[in-house]
């Protein structure tokens, strides 16, 4: 079983999570400004990186929070997990 | 409402067979308030919040049950539901918070004996060595399909919150565990 490091409760099994997609998109401030291919590109396109991936997870069955993680796509290695608003202190994408 | 008491009471009877015990009402207070509103949440409470993660403490009758890094379970013997409320509104008047009165949506299976750990092992993915799981620790989980609270009370004593409409499922696969030979 894949276990993830949960900022708060420590490595986990990854049952008790749930993915929360790619992290750090920032909602527009004007959505109602945007062209539908600007609202679009918002709300569906994604790096889909193949490798280090920063994203969102939440420990769903555990402390219920949200929190940011570096996974590798390719290994499912998880890099770094960090809570909401600390950086990654390998300076992953933030 | 007379279906869930004959499940009770099945529970109960099967509680004499096993070391499983389904536990009497208790009240349940769900506590959700900022770092800055803790010691006066544990002082209106008379228990200290554990602020370590996946920690539980008790005092006298009553426990606090870390569940995230602002969220609290509060377990106080049940005629003392509306004074532990009050007392923590009182204490806690200033701190924006959430008190959450939850008594009865869930009850609580205690689960005791030397294979307790292996007994849970079936439907709990969590690590239960001492050294991973220690005598005082607490978290929200999975047991199979059902959410749980699990609390290691002892070193072969645990106590389950489950939510009410999941305890007969959760009682069965323990029982199926304890049927199939996993306890002495
Ligand atoms: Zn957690």
């Amino acid at each position: 079983m894949l276990l993830i490091p949960c900022p708060w409760c420590g490595l986990r099994p990854e049952i008790e999570f749930s993915y929360g997609g790619e992290a750090n998109i920032a909602r527009p401030a004007d959505p109602a400004a945007l062209t539908d291919e600007e609202w679009g590109a918002f709300l569906y396109l994604r790096t889909n990186p193949k490798g280090r991936h920063a994203e969102r997870w939440r420990h769903a069955n555990g402390c219920g929070r949200f929190f940011n993680a570096v996974r590798d796509t390719v290994s499912d290695f998880f890099e770094t997990t960090t809570k909401p608003g600390e950086l990654p202190p390998s300076g992953g994408k933030s | 409402m007379g279906e869930s008491v004959e499940r009770e009471g099945a529970l109960d009877l099967l509680a004499t067979a096993t070391r499983l015990a389904a536990s009497g009402p208790e009240a349940r207070l769900v506590l959700r308030v900022r770092p800055a509103g803790v010691a006066a949440a544990s002082s209106a409470f008379g228990v200290d919040l554990p602020t370590m993660p996946c920690r539980a403490e008790r005092a006298g009758a009553c426990a606090a049950l870390w569940l995230g890094p602002d969220e609290w379970l509060l377990l106080a013997p049940a005629a003392d539901e509306g004074c532990v409320a009050a007392a923590l509104e009182d204490g806690l008047a200033g701190h924006p918070h959430s008190l959450v009165t939850a008594s009865h949506r869930q009850t609580a299976v205690v689960v005791d004996g030397a294979r307790a750990a292996a007994l849970l092992a079936i439907g709990c993915p969590l690590d239960l060595d001492l050294a991973a799981f220690p005598v005082g620790m607490c978290t929200r989980t999975l047991f199979a399909k059902a959410p749980i609270v699990l609390w290691r009370q002892g070193v072969a004593r645990f106590r389950i919150e489950v939510w009410r409409s999941f305890a007969p499922y959760l009682w069965q696969v323990l029982d199926g565990g304890l049927r199939e030979g996993l306890a002495e």
